[in-house]
């Protein structure tokens, strides 16, 4: 029984020596043309795994482009988080031991507020593709956000559906164990009783409570809603689509940025999904030629349409290499230069970045970007542009 | 009407709970042990559905099948690895190598199927009821869920007063030592208990992605644990108590968030617990064991 711990020991002093020559040598073995070091945090695994996975995606995407343009040269280390704030932080620290110079995260909001604390003390650059409170970037002078903050989201789907007239009475549901859902729900109440959108029934859930969905969608029904406004994630508006159904309650379904994914969630009946309608700031089916070239790479890697999600990770990267390739930041400048020179660009007034997710962004000294939403709707199993979906239903 | 629809919702919610909560209750009775475990070997159940409908196309009927074969066997595989050698060890090491199967069913589950979520196509055919012009809806699964546990429970009252297993189940569960003097083999005995906690939780944990129909490593976490309370609700180590503690678990959990609030229904329903805890120490329907020194 000795013997065995001892060998035990033996092979776990081994493994540890393992991890210790693995971390050292890339630092050592810097040189000259060295990429600068890009972290990535997000969720790859778990519920959430679909948003951390089409960042992931799309930012390599990123980096293979700008990396055979020759110049700056970026390496990037995507690290899993499973949503999770206490995961979050760890893979933050992996990636500061890895020697990270700019950090594209998080991608979820919770575990953003956590990470963004960290790399604010730490200085270091931070541009999150899709964690979208403000708390996120709130009092944090070195943390930006490719995507709207929840506010703007909420501001602007209460403006969207009354513009264009989709429904008359509203009712929500949120989860109100969720930073991202509340701070949505929040500003969309304030702005629909302000510009007079009548809100007939507001309810919850928790993702304890993130099963049964009945006693929410008969609140709805009976209070004679005729939109359902979910600012949630889509594996439970995947659940409150398939209960409206069996229950015979067939409200315009209206959802934000976490809406999407729906449709690649597997084995999914799509028609649930039919005229599910979301403002994002991203189309795959737009004709211009950036969209058209990523999303045409996209599918020939990655063997699926990519979301908004995708898109912003490969406008983040875009964004930093755009922001960094005039200046004199190496592999061998430390996180806190790059921090104080990217700082100084992305606040400066003439930095405009065009990306997939919208032209002339620019951002705000609080971290904050600001770009017009687009409406889509679902069609057939797929996002088309709410203009587009119009148009050709006036043919 | 409205009342009757969330009670309907409530039962049904309920129903599957009681057939998880059967589980922990069978389990708890005989081998006088926790099997935190059970929750994920609904998981696997789901899963073992899903592949066996949409990988193999077969019919939903042999999926359920399957499913119940998978989780009997896997419920005996993990009782002889890892409970059987703890047998006379104290019940804490018990209760954490239970804890330690649950992770590790979790994270296989995460392997083997991947992290991301599946949309699992109920394997009920039934359509939805409508009765008074369309007020009341009660679905298909629901009445699957009732029924199924209403089979259930006749057959388990049945197993455990009227059969020779079952009355060697009786005696374990009185003392254990005197049932072996008596020459009934404990082994074989608590075998055939997880054997039948497997199948149960294979019931349910299809009937619970066939209602709310998102299946991830995670999903019978929750679930689990709302029917291990619904256990400890209705008188942990008695059937009719599970049954009971399930329904009265998903009425209140049901309605609590319709008339109280929907932030706080699970604070209702452990509030509800601990109020019912300490009037009646052993749950509801829970024998008091008096204990001589």
């Amino acid at each position: 029984m000795k013997k065995k711990s001892y060998s035990f020991l033996v092979i776990a002093l081994m493994l540890c020596l393992a991890l210790l020559t693995g971390i050292t040598n890339p630092v050592s073995a810097a040189d000259a043309e060295a990429p600068i070091k890009l972290g990535g945090i997000g969720p790859l695994s778990g519920a959430a795994a679909v948003y951390g996975i089409a960042v992931a995606n799309g930012a390599n995407i990123a980096v293979e482009e700008i990396n055979a343009l020759g110049g700056l040269q970026f390496e990037l280390n995507f690290q899993d988080d499973e949503h999770d704030a206490e995961k979050s932080v760890n893979a933050y620290n992996v990636l500061k031991d890895w020697g990270m110079q700019v950090l594209v995260g998080t991608v979820t909001t919770t575990p953003g507020i956590a990470v963004s604390a960290e790399s604010f003390a730490d200085r270091i650059f931070t541009l999150t593709p899709s964690a979208s409170s403000p708390q996120v970037v709130e009092g944090k002078d070195n943390v930006f956000q490719m995507c709207f903050t929840d506010p703007n989201q909420g501001i602007a789907s209460a403006q969207y559906i009354l513009d264009k007239e989709l429904g008359t009475k509203v009712a929500i549901i949120y989860n109100n164990a969720d930073a991202y859902s509340t701070g949505i729900y929040e500003k969309f109440a304030t702005e629909a009783e302000e510009k007079g959108l009548e809100v007939v029934s507001t309810t919850t859930f928790t993702d304890e409570t993130a099963n049964d969905f009945s006693v929410q969608l008969t609140e709805a029904q009976n209070a004679g809603a005729d939109l359902l406004f979910l600012p949630i994630y889509y594996q439970p508006a995947s659940l409150i689509l398939s209960q409206a159904k069996a229950m015979d309650y067939a409200p315009v379904v209206f959802g934000v940025d976490g809406m999407d994914g729906i449709l690649t969630l597997e084995n999914f009946d799509v028609s649930l999904a039919e005229g599910v309608m979301l403002l994002t700031p991203f189309v795959a089916d737009a004709t211009d030629d950036l969209t058209v070239a990523f999303v045409e790479k996209y599918q020939e890697l990655y063997d699926e349409v990519p979301n908004q999600f995708a898109a912003d990770g490969y406008d983040c990267v875009y964004a930093i290499y755009e922001a960094l390739k005039d200046s004199d930041i190496t592999a061998e400048s430390t996180a806190e230069e790059a921090c104080d020179y990217l700082v100084g660009v992305f606040t400066g007034e003439e930095f405009v970045f065009n990306g997939l997710t919208g032209d002339n962004m620019t951002w705000s000294e609080t971290g904050e970007v600001a770009k017009s939403p687009k409406g889509m709707v679902i069609q057939d199993g797929v996002y088309v542009g709410m203009d587009a979906a119009e148009d050709s239903e006036n043919d | 009407m409205t009342f009757l629809t969330y009670l309907i919702s409530g039962i049904s919610l309920g129903s599957i709970y009681a057939i998880i909560a059967l589980g922990y209750t069978m389990v708890y009775g005989i081998a006088k042990m926790l099997n935190f475990a059970h929750g994920d070997v609904i998981m696997i159940g789901g899963y073992v559905s899903y592949m066996v409908t949409t990988e193999l196309g077969w019919s939903p009927l042999v999926s359920v099948l399957a499913a119940m074969a998978v989780c009997t066997l896997l419920g005996v595989l993990i009782e002889q690895l890892a409970y059987k050698p703890l047998r006379a060890a104290p019940s804490l090491a018990v209760l954490i190598t239970a804890i330690g199967v649950s992770y590790f069913l979790q994270n296989a589950a995460l392997l083997l199927f991947s992290a991301n979520p599946k949309s699992f196509s109920s394997v009920v055919p039934i359509d939805s009821i409508r009765l008074f012009e369309g007020k009341l809806v009660i679905s298909g699964t629901a009445i699957v869920a009732v029924i199924a546990c209403a089979i259930i429970i006749l057959g388990l009252t049945w197993l455990i007063n009227k059969t020779k297993i079952g009355k060697a189940m009786r005696a374990v569960s009185e003392d254990k030592h005197a049932a072996q003097l008596m020459g009934v083999s404990i082994n074989k005995t608590i075998s055939v208990t997880f054997a039948i906690g497997s199948a149960l939780a294979a019931v349910a944990g299809v009937l619970l992605v066939s209602a709310y129909p998102i299946l991830m490593p995670t999903t019978g976490a929750m679930p689990g644990i709302k029917a291990f309370t619904a256990a400890v609700f209705g008188g942990i180590g008695s059937i009719p108590g599970a049954f009971l503690g399930g329904i009265l678990l998903g009425i209140i959990e049901i309605l609590g968030k319709a008339y109280i609030s929907t932030q706080l229904s699970d604070a209702i329903v452990f509030a509800v617990l601990i109020i019912i805890l300490l009037v009646k120490p052993t749950g509801l329907l829970g024998k008091k064991v008096l204990v001589k020194v």
